[in-house]
């Protein structure tokens, strides 16, 4: 069986892709750190930190950035936990309840946005629904350019309801590979299920949970079109700055310094969820 | 059984108001790209609307650039999924079917490049492709696509080779048949469906990323890099007909391949 063809044959299997991927990625990665760390004549500089940093959007796009990603990885893990407790209990129907709740993850952070555009936009759905329950006399101008705490509201409602889904599906897996008979004898001696939900089934839990978190935190870094579809440039954030120094300003050094700051958050992330302990490999596989 | 009742009652009243909120927006934008364009800034609005039409949808689509931007994506889309496909599909094979050295490393990387924001790198890139006469094509956005979607190709189709016994291509190969004859003849029919799951799900990557495309193309627009850069200046009108078509591709592919999300989000 096992010819000299027979362990060549897996390294020739699986060096394309690698190769693709380095080229790819690495040295793109390579070139991002050169264009934000090496000046015109090719030397080491910070200039374009500097500038960065004395940029007039970068401290409002850095708390903008932390501000929603405290907001709404808490909140939809929450979500997403209470989500994939009502799914486990197997009431009859879950599946097609389950299927609808992971439906927005379909949707791109572009389109999320523009969805609840129409709600939040002026003559959106939110204001025709408020007035004509008489709530309002005249529409709430949400996303107003003053309007803080409308814009973020508004995004985090967006972002929350697009991406729930994605830690939905990991605590639904980690879920599955708790024994139910752990729920169950407790139950026999007595335990609620709140009382079953709280000490049985999430400290069992608790690896999913962690790995959701990190995920989640590794996405927020890049929050970027939900932000510009719902705010436009009224609120910055990290992504946007890469974006906008770009596209915009045509300055491909400032973009990449934004872009290493992103990277360098997103690795600090990668690093931590590796070294989380996760379910057994073994376990997951068969 | 009146507590059984009322717990049955409180199960189903909160799957159906969460069933509403994953919902809802999907039904906004639906009203509002079917919106007459007599009603467009009406307020306040119908959330039952007594009519609807498609002559404010074909407006924009004739004169908006929306649909030419619909071929771009579509055309990244099919070579996105043809590149990590091919690249993807036989790197997951291997992993699934032979112990060997640096298989643990290379899953290590299939994970970290599933997590790595790769669209980031679409700046350095850009750089890149212009030295090679590659930027503002179809290709360039193809190609980084490609290295977002792989991970997600080589989870899929590797829990599908996993999932398959290994003895049946095994024993083709007792009874004569050739390594890849076995394969092709065995394994592969089985796999089928996991396949065109991962195509799909390569697919919807592709169509629905925004900021690689918005990057590396200036005229070469998909249809999500061209809805960014006329957020400014687009009526309302169009952006909402915009998202409808952007979303209504990804959702339906995405319900198609629901057995496999589990897979690609699911324990690591």
């Amino acid at each position: 069986m096992h010819t000299r063809t027979g362990q060549l044959l897996p390294f020739t299997l699986v060096l394309p892709s690698m190769a693709f991927l380095a080229v790819l990625i690495l040295i793109p990665l390579a070139q991002a750190l050169f264009l934000a760390f090496a000046s015109d004549s090719g030397g080491f500089t910070l200039a374009n930190f500097q500038r960065m940093l004395a940029d007039a959007n970068f401290s409002d796009a850095y708390r903008n950035t932390f501000l929603l990603l405290v907001l709404i990885v808490p909140l939809q893990v929450a979500l997403a936990l209470a989500i994939a407790l009502l799914v486990n209990s197997r009431f009859r129907g879950h599946r097609l309840f389950f299927l609808i709740y992971t439906i927005p993850l379909a949707v791109s952070d572009l389109a999320a946005g523009l969805l609840w555009l129409a709600a939040f936009t002026e003559r959106g759905y939110l204001n025709s629904v408020l007035q004509n329950a008489g709530v309002i006399s005249q529409p709430v101008l949400w996303l107003s350019f003053d309007n803080f705490a409308g814009l973020v509201t508004a995004i985090v409602i967006a972002e929350s309801w697009r991406t729930t889904a994605m830690v939905l599906l990991v605590l639904i897996a980690g879920l599955e590979l708790i024994p139910r008979e752990l729920s169950e004898t407790a139950a026999l001696f007595g335990a609620g299920r709140f009382r079953r939900a709280v000490h049985v089934v999430l400290p069992l839990l608790r690896p999913s949970l962690q790995s959701a978190l990190v995920i989640r935190m590794i996405f927020a870094f890049q929050t970027f079109a939900v932000v510009f579809a719902l705010a436009g440039r009224n609120l910055p954030v990290l992504a946007g700055g890469t974006y906008s120094s770009y596209a915009t300003n045509h300055d491909e050094r400032l973009a990449a310094a934004y872009g290493v700051v992103i990277l360098a958050l997103s690795l600090v992330a990668i690093v931590l969820y590796l070294s989380l302990p996760g379910p057994r490999e073994a376990e997951v596989e068969r | 059984m009146k507590a059984g009742t009322l717990d049955r009652g409180l199960i189903y009243g909160t799957a159906l108001v969460l069933a509403i909120w994953a919902l809802i927006p999907f039904y906004f934008i639906a009203i509002s790209a079917f919106t007459p364009q007599s009603n467009v800034s009406a307020y306040p609005k119908p959330l039952f609307p007594g009519s609807v039409s498609v002559a404010t949808m074909q407006l924009f689509l004739e004169s908006s650039g929306v649909v030419p931007a619909m071929l771009n994506s579509l055309a990244v889309a099919l070579l996105t999924v043809v590149v990590s496909l091919a690249l993807g599909a036989p790197a997951a094979y291997a992993l699934a079917r032979f112990r060997f050295r640096g298989r643990a490393a290379f899953r290590a990387v299939v994970l970290v490049t599933k997590l790595f924001p790769v669209a980031i790198l679409a700046i350095p890139l850009a750089a890149i492709f212009v030295r090679l006469g590659l930027y503002d094509s179809l290709i360039s956005v193809a190609l980084v696509h490609s290295a977002m979607a792989i991970p997600f190709v080589i989870l899929i189709v590797g829990a599908v080779f996993v999932a398959l016994p290994h003895d049946l291509e095994e024993a083709a190969e007792t009874l004569g048949s050739s390594r890849w004859g076995a394969f092709r003849r065995v394994a592969l029919p089985p796999a089928m469906p996991g396949l065109a799951a991962a195509a799909i799900f390569a697919f919807v990557i592709s169509w629905n990323e925004v900021f690689a495309a918005s990057i590396l193309t200036v005229r070469a627009r998909t249809l999500p890099a061209q809805v960014l850069a006329s957020l400014s200046t687009s009526p309302l009108a169009l952006k909402f007909i915009a998202a409808f078509f952007m979303v209504l591709p990804a959702v339906i592919f995405f319900i198609l391949i629901r057995r496999y999300l589990r897979t690609v989000w699911g324990p690591r």
